[in-house]
């Protein structure tokens, strides 16, 4: 450096320059340390180059590129790492540990009041048993949505005024939920304007859950855009759930982790565990195959046995070929992205099957 | 003379591999010796360069590793894998043909008058 003077003003400059990176959610510190490292390359070979500091500083910083197009190459080739953003809410860089730990503590307690939600009908009479379908039908938003909605009305820290709309949405949809006298047909469970009120009611919540997720930016585009993919982990997430309760949960959470761990990482005990997790697995899976196939050896097809049948034999060729590829990984043998990209391909075996049980199910079991 | 974006970019795996298989080196470094090679004509922007290492790295094509560089800073160098090796030969293989087809073109251009855009033209006059 020529003159401490300069060399005050460049570490400024620089500083300066790290925080707007820093605003950028797909560039992360460590990019940053590494983008860092080149600019002041630059900035010395330019200035051995006869350039002053500061003329060095804004030509690196012009080779540099555009940071909105740096950013957007960025997230084109970690988008990983904007998926989380849309789980994890972004928030003040400086305390990330301390916040994630609120977060936890606060969705735990929230989970914690939902159980008791679920339970408190039954403390005024109204036990969850069969006269009583109905009312815990209609109501069955209501034991988890406003606690949703409470958690992001506290972490997007919404003003009164916004609070006092959504309670009135809830309110509201309660009161037409169970003040109208819905007919009883003896037939049928549910009258029909019931069931419709039952599968609607949830949808017109989800929207109050929508705004509160959204924050202040529910009037943008943006803001929507990210409600609606989080609608759309969460749609899969319960198609996942649905089709094959315990192992489809173990396989989501090995997806999970597989899409949110970064791919360059060397593997580590976390690795070890999820293998773990994988080959038992692959275990229950095994034997809950034994269990269909002996009782369709026994009592023959149905089609709830057969599909039974084609979602084990699907999973277990998934979870298989997983371990391999994971115990490849962790022997140095083979790149995290095999895994990634098993993972992905598989996606289109999953809509193939359902696709098949779809289409080809009832007219092969005769409409049954 | 500037050369398009999309041959900067598809050029963009096997100049980085090739530079790796020659010796460990970090991004600073990198554009340093493409500036050299191409005798300042292929311009990238400096931090464009990155994104592509994350995507060899991702790939399994390059290692990375953290060491301290000797102005005392932390520097990210990295290393050619066995993988990336196999890639360079691939892309070697692809830029030959290329790179040989274009000759047989150019040489053929240059029978009838090199830089002649008249000539160029003639053989195609049973299409109009």
């Amino acid at each position: 450096m020529p003159t401490p003077h300069y060399a005050v003003s460049l570490e400024e400059q620089i500083d300066q320059w790290r925080s707007y990176l820093r605003r950028r959610q797909a560039i992360h510190s460590v990019d940053i340390a590494e983008l860092e490292d080149h600019l002041r390359g630059q900035v010395a070979g330019l200035v051995d180059a006869g350039l002053a500091t500061d003329e060095a500083f804004l030509v690196a910083v012009k080779r540099m590129g555009n940071l909105d197009a740096l950013s957007r190459e960025f997230a084109r080739e970690h988008s990983d790492r904007l998926w989380k953003q849309l789980v994890v809410s972004p928030s003040d860089p400086g305390a990330p540990q301390v916040v994630a730990r609120t977060d936890a503590i606060v969705a735990f307690c929230l989970a914690v009041v939902a159980a008791v939600f679920v339970k408190v009908p039954a403390l005024f009479g109204i036990p969850m048993n069969d006269p009583h379908a109905g009312f815990y039908v209609r109501n069955a938003s209501y034991f988890v949505l406003p606690l949703l909605t409470g958690y992001f009305a506290w972490k997007r820290q919404l003003d009164a005024g916004t609070l006092r709309w959504l309670a009135a949405a809830f309110v509201a949809g309660g009161i037409f939920a169970n003040v109208y006298p819905f007919a009883k047909d003896s037939h049928v469970e549910f009258g029909s304007t019931e069931a419709l009120s039952a599968l609607h009611l949830p949808m017109a919540l989800w929207f109050a859950v929508g705004i509160a997720y959204a924050g202040a930016r529910w009037r943008q585009v943006a803001g929507r855009m990210d409600f609606i993919r989080f609608s759309g982990e969460l749609f899969i997430y319960y198609v996942l759930i649905g089709f094959d309760l315990l192992l489809a949960l173990i396989l989501g959470l090995l997806l999970y982790s597989i899409s949110a761990r970064d791919p360059r990482q060397p593997p580590g005990t976390f690795d070890v565990v999820q293998v773990v997790l994988v080959i038992s697995a692959l275990l229950a899976d095994a034997v809950a195959l034994w269990a269909i196939a002996a009782r369709i050896s026994e009592f023959g097809f149905t089609p709830n046995r057969v599909a039974a049948l084609g979602e084990n034999v699907i999973l277990l060729v998934n979870l298989v070929w997983s371990a391999v590829l994971y115990i490849r990984f962790l022997c140095g043998r083979g790149s995290f992205s095999n895994l990634e990209r098993w993972q992905t391909d598989y996606l289109s075996v999953y809509v193939a099957w359902a696709a098949i049980v779809v289409i080809l199910f009832p007219p092969l079991f005769r409409y049954l | 003379m500037e050369i398009n974006k999309d041959l900067i970019a598809a050029s963009s795996t096997p100049l980085v591999l090739a530079m790796l298989a020659e010796e460990d080196s970090y991004g600073y470094a990198i554009l340093q010796r493409v500036q050299e090679l191409s005798g300042g004509r292929m311009e990238w922007t400096d931090g464009m360069l990155y994104p592509v290492l994350h995507r060899l790295e991702r790939l399994g094509h390059v290692e990375a590793r953290w060491e301290v560089a000797e102005s005392g800073r932390r520097r990210k160098y990295y290393r050619i894998t066995s993988q990336g090796r196999t890639r360079l030969a691939e892309e070697r293989e692809q830029w030959k043909a290329v790179n040989s087809t274009l000759q047989g073109i150019w040489l053929a251009l240059s029978i009838p008058g090199p830089a002649n855009h008249a000539a160029s033209a003639a053989p195609l006059p049973q299409e109009a």
